[in-house]
């Protein structure tokens, strides 16, 4: 997980059932995560399978992406199990997402690999932001701001897997209880 | 307690368990295949350490199934990594696609070889995982570091699901299937009617479907967000599962009164069959309002409706009759595939059913085109084709191009349309 609790930057705006296979296409899915040069070419691919009418989100020369924040709408990474969903997007820089609601899965990965902090925010944002606002998510406060208005938006609290989330990721966790060795 | 309540507690050693609490679950199989198997075993090995041994191996199933039949380099190497894996372990249950034990899609396999069992729980690295709740198992899918983590420790940290139960009451109508059910019942709670909960289907007409019928039903409970779904084994469940395996396994049933989050009730003799248009799951509308819809391409197969009864229901359609337009056929697993040959329709095989309507000659069993792939993928969409399909998926690219139209139908619908080449109510025919 991100150590810092503020995510300041550009935020890249999606609506509602954002799905895996727009995060990203089953053709990239031959990459194996855990070799590095296959991560950092999976962020190079995050949000690919989007239709061509969108602004490239990892548009950086080095295959990264300018936007730390995605903001979503309903049932944020719907489909598949895949974990290259939220690696995809941590691998290309992106830090945080904040939607109104999430798949199961999605969610539960994105705890798990720690790759980005998964946000539910109480009202519907997809529609109040848009892509390239500046922005400033504040973890500890529950609060995601707009910097040209300083208006500030309330985020849902982390609930059950917070300690997940503090800890740093699934392993961290449960070394931390003591449920596998340190 | 329900069903899915009952098995937690007792794969967790707690006497109760309510909706919400987060436990601590013994696995009892770790399904994953060449797609995410070489990432859980990255994880496993960065995190339990380069010599750690996996927690049993007699609990975990390898089935490659996606990327088999293609040129794509990486494709093969990961197909390798498992089995460097397999070997280092002493792994008993891999079905390799370079040998006779090759299987096919994951899902149909699973159960054919009897790793499903009822009360068990089952955790694999692919979203319809779901399946397997079909013989009372509670079954669900996770990504590579869950399982990387179950590899070395054996159980996994899970949130009891809050449990919305489906009764599906009378008789069935002529050319309904499963599909039919499971995609009426998707239409009318959304793709996230049931997120985080676990969809309990229970009643007569559940009753009364066979295991693949079942399969289908449960396959597709992940589309509506469900963590799991699950059917309590009857005694048709359980001959399955006996003429399958020897190992011993208990089932588990749910208390009458238990209390669930919601009770939806269906008459299904009242239901006609349904689509579901691009570009989702629960965008439902009937076979019949869809008649002007012009279909350039059928895919049946998948593990949604690739398995053997799903070919007796096109071939029942398709048989003494022509295709119009492309239709791809592709049997799940080599069972299946072989299935296609044995099983007859007054005295013609399935197979032979099928080349005589004039299909594209018939695939090996794979994942193939449902799920995209490789760009030599067979049956994968390159241009703006409307398809009518009997899988589980129809969002945006699912099938490779971009631009191409995917309705989920079930395998009547399918072939109906595969014989007049617009969507069709196998009813019309
Ligand atoms: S057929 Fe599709 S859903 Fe089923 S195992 Fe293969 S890729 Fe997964």
């Amino acid at each position: 997980m991100p150590k810092d609790t503020m995510i300041r930057g550009p935020v890249y705006v999606l609506g509602d059932n954002i799905d895996t296979d727009l995060l990203i296409p089953a053709c990239y899915l031959n990459l194996v995560p855990t070799i590095p040069e296959e991560y950092r070419k999976l962020g190079s691919y995050a949000l690919a399978g989007l239709p061509d009418t969108f602004p490239k989100f990892a548009c950086n020369a080095d295959g990264t992406t300018p936007y730390p924040i995605v903001i979503g709408g309903r049932n944020f990474g719907c489909g598949s199990s895949r974990e290259h969903a939220p690696i995809a997007l941590g691998a290309a820089g992106a830090k945080a997402v904040v939607a109104e609601s999430y798949a199961r899965i999605f969610f539960r990965n994105s705890v798990a690999t720690g790759e980005v902090f998964p946000l539910e925010s109480e009202q519907r944002l997809c529609e109040v932001f848009k892509t390239g606002d500046e922005a400033e998510v504040d973890i500890a406060k529950n609060t995601i701001m707009r910097l040209s208005d300083n208006k500030v938006y309330a985020l849902k609290p982390v609930g059950a897997v917070a300690p997940v989330i503090s800890a740093g990721g699934m392993f961290a966790y449960a070394r931390e209880i003591g449920m596998i060795q340190p | 307690m329900t069903i899915t309540e009952k098995i937690l507690a007792r794969e967790s050693g707690a006497k109760i368990v309510t909706p919400g609490d987060n436990i601590w679950v013994n696995a009892g199989i770790l399904l994953t295949h060449d797609v995410c198997g070489p990432g859980t075993i990255g994880i496993f090995k960065r995190e339990f350490g380069a010599a750690a041994k996996v927690f049993d191996p007699e609990k975990i199933v390898i089935l490659p199934d996606h990327y088999i039949f293609t040129a794509d380099e990486k494709a093969h190497r990961n197909v390798d990594t498992l089995r460097a894996f397999v070997k280092e372990q002493g792994l008993p249950y891999f079905y390799d696609p370079g040998t006779e034990s090759y299987c096919g899609v994951c899902h149909v396999a699973l159960p054919e070889l009897g790793h499903v069992r009822p009360g068990e729980t089952i955790f694999g690295t692919d979203s319809h995982t779901c399946t397997h709740g079909a013989l009372g198992a509670f079954s669900t899918g996770i990504g590579n570091t869950d399982a990387g983590f179950i590899l070395g420790a054996g159980k996994l940290l899970v949130k009891v699901p809050q449990t919305m139960r489906f009764v599906l009451d009378g008789e069935i109508p002529a050319w309904l299937s499963a599909k039919d059910l499971i995609l009426h019942i998707i239409g009318d709670i959304g793709v996230d009617g049931a997120t985080y909960c676990a969809m309990e289907f229970a009643g007569s007409a559940i009753a009364g479907l066979s295991i693949d019928e079942r399969c289908t039903i449960c396959n597709m409970a992940v589309e509506a967000g469900a963590k799991n779904g699950i059917i309590a084994p009857d005694q048709k469940a359980l001959d399955y599962v006996n003429a399958r395996t020897k190992k011993p396994y208990e089932p588990v049933y749910g208390d009458a009164a238990a209390k669930v989050a919601s009770e939806r009730v269906y008459d299904v003799s009242k239901l006609e069959p349904v689509v579901a248009r691009p570009h989702l799951p629960d965008n439902k509308a009937l076979a019949r309002a869809c008649r002007d819809v012009k279909v350039d391409q059928v895919y049946i197969g998948s593990c949604t409706g690739g398995k053997l009864d799903d070919f007796i229901m096109a071939a029942k359609v398709l048989k003494g009759r022509q295709v119009a337009i492309r239709t791809l056929i592709v049997p799940s697993t080599r069972t299946v595939e072989r299935g296609l040959d044995e099983t007859r329709i007054d005295g013609q095989s399935l197979r032979q059913i099928f080349e005589v309507a004039g299909v594209e000659p018939i695939a090996p069993p794979t994942c193939a085109a449902r799920l995209g792939g490789p760009i030599d993928t067979f049956g994968r969409t390159h241009g703006n084709e409307v398809v009518v399909s009997t899988t589980n998926r129809n969002f945006i690219g699912r099938m490779g191009s971009k631009d191409s139209q995917i309705y989920l139908a079930s395998p009547y619908t399918a072939a109906a349309t595969a014989v007049t080449g617009h969507i069709t109510d196998p009813r019309d025919l």
